[in-house]
């Protein structure tokens, strides 16, 4: 139960996806420029992120990693699959996401106006790759502490671009250097952020 | 394909647009998660520059060449697989030939599957494009790309960590003895971010057509 913590407040303010890895930066960029919309799409990539990590962390687990296809036949213990592993996690992201829409848009049409529009632009989001990626480079143990990996993840994505939505309503009122306005002040915004993030490095539970 | 040759006046602008006055990183705000996180040393720099040139040309020409057979409904499906099929390659050659950056580079290879540049220019320009202008495209956009990956490297290495390519300039000039120390925090994440935006800064500065409104 610690460990599952442990991650789950690690992969929140520590190996935070915006400010320590910048994933999800493009996405993260574009739609910040109002809390509302921002809320929403934070809301779909912590969705997404706690449904495609398990089932990739299982794709890794089953046929992937090497002598991973023991379950079939004992002739497959060598084999390494691994090299395919980005073509078949992408295609298992588009796909689920892709799944995903149908089933809210016939379940829940409420959150699927709120939520739909973000989906498709979810499945070209680095965050959701790049939480597949990482499940598999650091080989988390069971599939529950990737499921929680990939939510904390979720929710650090969440804060960031709750917390730069905000700031830039804010900062519209200010009288920012015209050549700075807009895009320039963003970043310099988030790197801030990003020093305020770094106090939270060695927290261990 | 159309009638002039490839390096009529136009297709040059092809090239040489996306370095300025179009850059994908800072004007089109596309590719940002990769040009962030590599760019602490020049060598892994150059190399997701090079990765990314190859596989932006290499889509671009797939795509056009393919663009009248592709539904547009399942386009980005498409997209997805012909770039993941080209990352997958240039991964492999990438471990093959200079592993220790590919261990350095560690997911940001992958990444560059959903890196929006790639996605952006083919839905953008592949799809609507003969491949010679594709391939022009594709060039002149990771051009534009690698310049901006290099010339924040060659900051971030160069005051974060006194060397260059590896090479300890710093040191050979003799700046330590003058009391000069290494800056640290131009290593750690944040200061890409801020790097990138006193680059962005300094371009509109210069080019005040780019400077937006709010």
């Amino acid at each position: 139960m610690q460990e599952l913590a442990n991650i789950f407040i690690k992969s929140i303010f520590i190996d935070n996806m915006v400010f320590a890895y910048f994933l999800g930066m493009c996405s993260y960029l574009a739609i910040s420029k109002t809390v509302k919309t921002s809320v929403g799409m934070g809301a779909a990539v912590i969705f997404v992120l706690g449904i495609t990590i398990p089932f990739n962390y299982l794709l890794e687990h089953y046929i992937l990693k090497e002598g991973a296809l023991v379950w079939i036949s004992n002739d497959f213990i060598d084999v390494d699959l691994s090299f395919l592993s980005y073509i078949m996690f992408i295609a298992v992201i588009a796909s689920i996401v892709q799944l995903v829409e149908m089933v809210i848009e016939k379940f829940s049409p409420a959150l699927y106006s709120s939520l739909g529009i973000f989906l498709p632009l979810i499945a070209v989001n680095c965050a959701i790759l790049g939480g597949s990626l990482f499940m598999q480079e650091r080989g988390y143990s069971s599939i529950i502490e990737a499921t929680v990996f990939g939510l904390g993840s979720g929710v650090g994505w969440f804060l960031a671009i709750v917390g730069i939505a905000a700031i830039r309503e804010k900062i519209r009122y200010s009288n920012v250097p015209p050549a700075l306005r807009g895009l320039g002040i963003t970043y310099i915004i988030t790197g801030l952020m990003g020093i305020a993030f770094m106090s939270f490095m060695g927290i261990k539970l | 394909m159309s009638k002039d040759s490839l390096f009529a006046k136009k297709n040059i602008k092809l090239l040489s647009d996306p370095l300025d006055d179009n850059n994908p990183i800072t004007v089109q705000v596309l590719g940002i998660c990769s040009a962030l996180a590599i760019t602490v040393q020049l060598k892994p720099a150059v190399v997701m520059a090079l990765s990314v040139l190859v596989v932006l040309s290499v889509a671009n020409v797939v795509v056009s060449l393919m663009r009248h057979m592709i539904p547009s409904r399942i386009r980005i499906i498409v997209f997805l697989v012909v770039i993941a099929a080209l990352v997958i390659l240039v991964d492999q050659v990438l471990k093959a030939f200079v592993y220790d950056v590919s261990k350095e580079l560690s997911v940001f290879v992958g990444l560059i599957i959903t890196n929006c540049i790639i996605c952006g220019r083919l839905e953008a320009f592949a799809m609507a494009n003969p491949p010679g202008k594709a391939f022009l495209d594709g060039l002149g956009n990771s051009f534009g790309y690698g310049i901006i990956l290099i010339i924040v490297a060659f900051f971030r290495e160069l005051l974060g960590a006194g060397t260059l390519y590896g090479y300890p300039v710093l040191e050979k000039l003799g700046v330590y003895d003058l009391g000069y120390e290494n800056n640290g925090m131009m290593i750690l994440p944040p200061m890409a971010l801020v790097t990138v935006g006193v680059l962005i800064w300094w371009q509109r500065a210069r080019n005040e057509k780019l400077i937006e409104n709010n």
